[in-house]
């Protein structure tokens, strides 16, 4: 099952380096990850997601703890949350239909076109994975070239927040 | 306020730690640090021979004392020599500071000589880890890694210092805080009070409760608590290879060490047990053997101080997180107060049935392996000599092998902090380095390192270490000329096919050897010799002796589970399983 997990934690040296390398040396995957500083500079806010079932979600959150700079840990998957990724894909198209068409699925996932050559179209798609994976599929027959994803920034719905 | 150095600021905040020893060894880029030990005498620094030996050194110290060891090495080799060191404090909870010198600054990353990343090669072996980027941050990190290595469940720290750091010139004001408090690591220490009324409750009740206690116990000093709790419950104890000593080993209620090479009483208990309790331990895959054949029939109470540790291996019914001494505590006070008693009938069923294994296979009710005689000395008999040579009351340290389990089981420690051996890791060449800290811990106790050929010779080094320090130390070397264990296995499942396990005739002279480095040395071959000679080179208190006695070579470690296995599926001789 697919987990978000928001994690914040002291804004040090070898912070992130002790996360990512919790989850390699217990075997765990790590299938997307986003960190910054948060609006308080001294805390830093990762967003990661991970694949496992509930006993090792509680195994990873517990050994997240352990960690002598984190501060909260929250799985987000567990309750509503709002998630968002962007997505920057260029795709190649000379011929007129072709472009028009990759207009409007543009219009479509509510995305933009950032940057036009005669060539290409370069464009941005923000939403929660589901979309993303969605706008792929829908130009799996055109010719993508480049696909770029941030990882997941997730936030908790209603009067819930990670916060010190 | 002082202007120091800051080498000296270093020096002056360990002492302001409650440092009194240091173990380590220079090199270049901790010179300047060296330089300031040299300048003081509060600090006492002790010159191994290995880096590795530095660290055991300091835990076998911690391990004595319940203080904060502490280690000081170079950056690349120095570094990365402590690492097995620091592993082996990981693996058993030991509290540890380790310093290690590092390259100037400005070139960190660009392979400067003798550069290693410190704080990435030591990451996942550490509790954590500082890089000092100034001066000004040397005495609080100082402060910080005492805290964070002694509190919670305890770990050793790294603290990296670049060259430039301690540079003599560059001096700025001293200041060691007063207090620890980090918003990000606030260990948990009461227990929940809900969850000690209910696993008491429990405990009470219960038919047929076991105590499990592991090195949680030591660590935490809760053994008198836990003896007490026992006494009450009138319930079976038995240790983890990391408890011996947190309940008394010569008491009836006693049942031996649990696991792979456990007692036939501890590992049934276990398995017919309906509450198991354990404190301080954590399942780890040497006791429980096939994880899904762990204690069918019990409920599980777990205390622990590291809420990773529970429900980790196996799911605790009701666990408990906290220092075992407040939540032990805690728990006498509740049973008091509610005037709990459990029923002595219903625990006499139990204690029987226990009675009966201890009859049926247990190895302290009558001996199960052949007598020694002649030249065949059996391993068993040279501990059960050293135990009486000793009167039970020596620290003994050990390496990791046969003679580690033979010590186990056979040496009855009455006390904490009496066993001292690398349990989670296994690091062979642990027993010397930590039997000169115990000995530096305790000057007055008898220290004896059981050894084998094998393990000795990995840190060998260190018995000039204990001639420069004036540290005397009982070597009883158990010489079967094999790697004992692994020659075991290769017994056991490998048709007797025994790869790189032999000697064969490149043993050194171990005699010749330790009067090479100034000590004594005495090989014993009769076994009627044996317990004579052994008083007699005991009785030498202020000299290190190398006591090397041949014993006999085919002899296996039983009790020992069969791999797949419920707990209580034991081989106990070569031929015989339950």
């Amino acid at each position: 099952m697919r987990r978000i997990i928001s994690i914040l934690l002291e804004n040090e040296f070898g912070a992130l380096s002790r996360v990512v390398g919790l989850f390699a040396q217990r075997g765990y995957n790590i299938d997307s990850l986003t960190v910054a500083p948060t609006d308080d500079e001294t805390l830093s806010r990762i967003t990661l997601t991970t694949n496992g079932d509930d006993k090792m979600v509680e195994q990873i959150i517990k050994q997240l703890y352990k960690l002598i700079d984190t501060l909260k840990v929250m799985e987000l998957t567990e309750g509503a949350h709002v998630e968002r990724g962007l997505m920057l894909i260029k795709i190649r198209s000379q011929d007129l239909a072709e472009r028009g068409e990759i207009k409007s699925c543009v219009e479509i996932f509510r995305g933009s076109i950032v940057d036009i050559t005669s060539k290409t179209y370069t464009i941005q798609l923000v939403g929660d994975a589901e979309k993303l994976d969605a706008f792929l599929e829908a130009t799996m027959h055109l010719d993508v070239v480049e696909v770029v994803r941030s990882g997941i920034s997730g936030i908790s719905r209603g009067d819930k927040y990670l916060k010190v | 306020m002082d202007h120091l150095s800051g080498g000296d600021i270093l020096i002056r905040a360990l002492k302001d730690a409650k440092v009194k020893y240091i173990w380590g060894y220079p090199g270049g880029a901790a010179l300047h640090i060296y330089d300031a030990i040299y300048r003081q005498e509060d600090v006492i620094h002790l010159l191994v021979r290995h880096e590795q030996a530095a660290v055991h050194a300091a835990d076998g110290f911690s391990r004595t004392t319940g203080e904060v060891g502490t280690a000081l090495v170079t950056s690349g080799p120095g570094a990365t020599n402590a690492i097995t060191g620091i592993a082996t404090a990981f693996m058993d909870s030991i509290p540890l500071v380790v310093i290690s010198g590092q390259v100037p600054s400005k070139k960190i990353g660009t392979d400067a000589f003798q550069e290693t990343d410190m704080v990435g090669v030591s990451r996942p072996i550490v509790k954590h880890s500082f890089l000092i980027t100034k001066t000004e941050d040397i005495a609080p990190t100082i402060a910080k890694a005492y805290f964070i290595a002694s509190t919670g469940r305890p770990g050793p720290v790294v603290v990296d210092i670049p060259k430039d750091v301690t540079e003599p010139n560059r001096k700025v004001p001293y200041k060691f805080p007063d207090q620890v408090r980090l918003r990000s690591y606030q260990p948990v220490l009461k227990g929940h009070q809900g969850q000690i009324k209910r696993a008491a409750n429990m405990l009470v009740s219960s038919e047929r409760p076991i105590i499990y206690a592991g090195g949680g116990v030591i660590i935490d000093n809760a053994s008198e608590y836990l003896t007490l709790l026992a006494r009450k419950l009138n319930a079976p104890v038995t240790n983890t290879l990391m408890g011996l000593g947190a309940f008394p080993g010569t008491d009836p209620q006693f049942l031996g060490m649990l696991g792979m090479h456990g007692t036939y009483e501890a590992n049934s208990a276990m398995h017919h047990a309906d509450v198991v309790f354990a404190v301080g331990a954590r399942f780890d895959d040497r006791v429980t053997n096939e994880i899904d054949k762990f204690c069918p029939k019990a409920k599980i109470i777990h205390i622990d101080i590291d809420p990773t540790s529970v429900s980790k291996n196996v799911a605790a019914d009701i666990p408990i997180v906290g220092k075992c001494s407040i939540v032990l505590k805690s728990m006498l006070d509740y049973i008091k107060s509610e005037d709990l008693v459990v029923d002595d009938t219903r625990l006499s069923r139990w204690w029987s049935q226990i009675n009966e294994w201890r009859d049926l296979h247990g190895i302290y009710s009558k001996s199960r392996y052949e007598p020694s005689k002649l030249s065949l000395i059996k391993p068993q008999d040279v501990i059960k000599a050293v135990y009486e040579v000793t009167k039970g009351d020596a620290i003994v340290t050990s390496d990791v092998g046969q003679h580690q389990m033979f010590a186990a089981q056979y040496y009855l420690f009455d006390k904490p902090r009496r066993w001292i051996n690398s349990g989670g890791l296994g690091t062979m060449g642990f027993g010397l380095p930590a039997a000169m800290g115990a000995k530096l811990a305790e000057p007055e106790t008898e220290v004896v390192c059981v050894t084998g050929e094998g393990s000795i010779q990995m840190c060998i080094q260190e018995l000039s270490t204990c001639t420069q320090h004036k540290l005397p130390i009982k070597i009883v070397n158990l010489n079967n000329s094999a790697l004992g264990m692994v020659r075991q296995w290769q017994d056991m499942q490998y048709s007797g096919r025994y790869a790189q396990s032999l000697y064969e005739d490149s043993l050194p002279d171990f005699v010749a050897l330790a009067e090479a480095y100034g000590h004594l040395g005495v090989k014993i071959t009769e076994y009627d010799d044996m317990q004579c000679q052994l008083e007699k080179y005991f009785a030498y208190k202020d000299k290190t002796v190398f006591i090397d006695i041949c014993v006999d070579k085919s002899e296996h470690v039983y009790p020992m589970q069969i791999p797949g296995g419920a707990m209580r599926d034991l081989w106990v001789s070569k031929t015989e399983k339950t």
